[in-house]
């Protein structure tokens, strides 16, 4: 059964029946539909939600509610999500579940409420301090918005670290029908390490303060091959007519569905583009996009940023093809239209040149 | 006859159980503990009382009281 | 032999790490006394801070979280919200509290959750060496007022108890110090009263305790202990600054 929500609100309601019973959130817009939507259904499904004093406070809520067995989220948009840097590196150096979601808006600084992509760094590379990593999950519609909650939920238990749902502005305001009932209730994942109460047991601690050098050198060589188990075993991409393509766009979350539309329009003309479209920005689909490089020569990324996630598209590359680049940050909101007419006249250009 | 035991290695030689002693029956003695500190001594059993204030003040939890 | 004082049973083996004639082994013995005579240990949760207080999860033999600096308070929330049936409290400084810490403590206490705040005032920031703390008084010198704080450019020392005080949230708040006898039977005895306004869910509970620093004060433990009471019960007077009924 279908129901027309913002993604904001889907979202608030995937993670009710992913079994989240903890939200903590700070209004910032474009994602205050995401806290106002906690503010009335976590109550009435017997979880807690409050609003905090700063974003700061909320991840450290979520912190102590995780570390305490609850499965907990925040969530905010770009300048919120630098305040919770900190806490992030506290909770992957803890080993500590929790989902994080970013609408991420336009920036730097306070930027604007229109929708944007200039968070990916942060995002994948930790905007905290220490070695550590995050899972980064990037949908593109509403419903798949709905469809990664449990999925984060899930991921951030079997793994023991946090989890960033990567949106926008626009994913998350928009208004499209979806469907919950694939949502299953959470598997019990072992929860050994949870703060109870010494009851009839020694009593645990939870810190990641490790004085001892070779202690702290260890700690992080586990926490690495944790991030190893994560990269060989949970890359998420999709293609889209990429079998026969000459040139590919690679484009994730709100981009990839205007690449989509670019695809079209190009193929129309005989342009046989294709799109490459990560779902995890980390891990990256590195190995996936080697794969296309065997008969595609010619990649496009396309961000709404000054770009981001092209430094992984050539890194994954190392020099193979040509990667070209199109964004635009700020909120711009780039059309289809626009996108194919780049995309085709730089094709012309080449195939100019191979014809001299 | 009341017994005061002194944990000689968690003694800071801070003596603010010299300090606060009533009967003023302990004393930094010239022994040093792991720590390089001077260690407190219990030196007057007769003096003392038992009223625990050298345990109640000690911040490194070094003393314990007994009486038998 | 009958036993007139022991060890805490809530204490571990470790040695203290803190110096000679610190407020923080006294407090956390109290704790840990009141801990076991109030039956707590199967319920207690501890949210330790950074600072000197870091280590308590060395020393207290219950379920201890380190939380980073100054987010004790929010930490503290968020398990006693998903289990509010165990006893939570939240050991900080003052700079943990009264500095970085401030709007988490203050929004905690302004929702009146039910957590208890232990707030260790020693005037300075110990484990980094002595600097300037929000406690720190008028011509106090620290590392960070070589020449005595001057309040026009560092303002003045915050009286914790009395700004948690106007908030409705709050419903036990008292000052005391660690620097006698008496005072320190006091202070265990309001960290009894604390966690028992927790217990019964009246509200934010915090118990500020005055605690001498010799190392960065530069003087002898008995010398801290004095200006305690000659100078700084002046700017944080002692006693109960607000309590509901229990």
């Amino acid at each position: 059964m279908k129901r027309l929500m913002s993604g904001n609100a889907a979202l608030g309601e995937a993670a009710i029946l992913s079994g989240c019973t903890c939200y903590f959130g700070y209004p910032i817009t474009p994602q205050n539909e995401l806290t106002e939507y906690m503010a009335k259904r976590m109550p009435e499904s017997g979880g807690v939600f409050i609003q905090s004093e700063s974003e700061i406070a909320a991840i450290n809520m979520v912190l102590g509610a995780s570390v305490a067995g609850a499965r907990a989220m925040t969530s905010s948009s770009s300048p919120g999500m630098s305040l919770k840097q900190e806490g992030i590196s506290y909770l992957a150096a803890d080993e500590l579940p929790a989902v994080i979601v970013n609408m991420v808006r336009g920036g730097p600084g306070m930027g604007n409420i229109s929708p944007a992509q200039s968070d990916y760094l942060q995002a994948t590379r930790g905007g905290g301090h220490g070695d550590y990593r995050t899972i980064v999950l990037a949908p593109s519609s509403v419903q798949e918005l709905v469809d990664i909650v449990p999925l984060a939920f899930d991921l951030a238990d079997a793994y023991r670290n946090p989890v960033i749902i990567l949106g926008d502005g626009m994913l998350g305001q928009m208004m499209e029908p979806v469907d919950f009932s694939d949502i299953k209730k959470p598997k019990d994942y072992p929860k050994d390490y949870i703060l109870t109460g010494a009851e009839n047991r020694p009593s645990r601690m939870v810190r990641s303060l490790l004085f001892d050098t070779k202690e702290e050198e260890e700690h992080n060589w586990k926490l690495y091959r944790k991030f190893q188990r994560i990269e060989a075993n949970e890359v998420r991409c999709e293609t889209f007519m990429t079998d026969d393509a000459e040139i590919v766009v690679v484009a994730y979350g709100i981009a990839a569905r205007i690449a989509k539309g670019a695809i079209k329009r190009l193929r129309q003309e005989n342009i046989k583009a294709g799109l490459l479209r990560p779902i995890t920005l980390w891990p990256f689909p590195s190995k996936n996009i080697v794969e296309l490089a065997r008969y595609v020569n010619d990649f496009f990324v396309f961000e709404m940023s000054t770009g981001q996630m092209i430094e992984d598209v050539k890194l994954a590359l190392s020099g193979r093809g040509h990667v070209n680049f199109y964004g635009r940050p700020g909120g711009v909101i780039p059309t289809p239209i626009e996108l194919a007419r780049i995309v085709s006249r730089h094709y012309y250009q080449t195939q100019k040149v191979k014809r001299q | 006859m009341i017994t005061v035991k002194i944990d000689d290695e968690r003694c800071k030689g801070c003596s603010l159980c010299v300090e606060f002693c009533p009967k003023g029956a302990l004393s930094i003695s010239d022994r040093l503990n792991m720590k390089g500190y001077f260690v407190v001594s219990f030196a007057d059993e007769k003096e003392c009382t038992g009223c625990a204030t050298c345990a109640l003040i000690c911040p490194d939890v070094a003393i314990e009281v007994f009486k038998n | 032999m009958k036993k007139i004082y022991t060890r805490p049973a809530s204490l571990k083996e470790a040695h203290f790490h803190y110096c000679p004639g610190c407020g923080h082994g006294i407090i956390n013995r109290l704790i840990a006394e009141v801990i076991d005579e109030m039956g707590l240990r199967g319920k207690a949760i501890c949210v330790a801070p950074a600072g000197c207080g870091m280590l308590v999860y060395n020393y207290f033999d219950i379920d201890t979280l380190e939380s980073a600096h100054g987010r004790g308070a929010a930490v503290a929330t968020g398990i006693k919200r998903v289990r509010p049936d165990n006893l939570v409290f939240s050991y900080q400084g003052d700079g943990d509290l009264a500095a970085i810490g401030t709007a988490e403590g203050f929004h905690a206490a302004n929702r009146g959750e039910l957590i208890t705040v232990i707030f260790v005032n020693n005037g300075v920031y110990g484990m980094t060496g002595g600097q300037m703390a929000p406690t720190t008084l008028k011509e106090q010198i620290t590392t960070t007022t070589p020449s005595g704080r001057n309040p026009v450019s560092a303002g003045h020392p915050v009286r914790v108890c009395e700004v948690f005080s106007v908030l409705d949230g709050t419903s036990y708040l008292e000052r005391v110090a660690v620097n006698s006898p008496s005072g320190i039977k006091k202070t265990k005895k309001a960290i009894a009263k604390a966690f028992q306004h927790q217990i019964n869910r009246t509200g934010f509970s915090l118990v500020e305790i005055l605690s001498p620093c010799p190392t960065n004060w530069k003087m002898s433990p008995i010398e801290s202990f004095r200006w305690i009471d000659e100078v700084m019960t002046k700017q944080f007077p002692l006693g109960v600054i607000k309590e509901v009924k229990c």
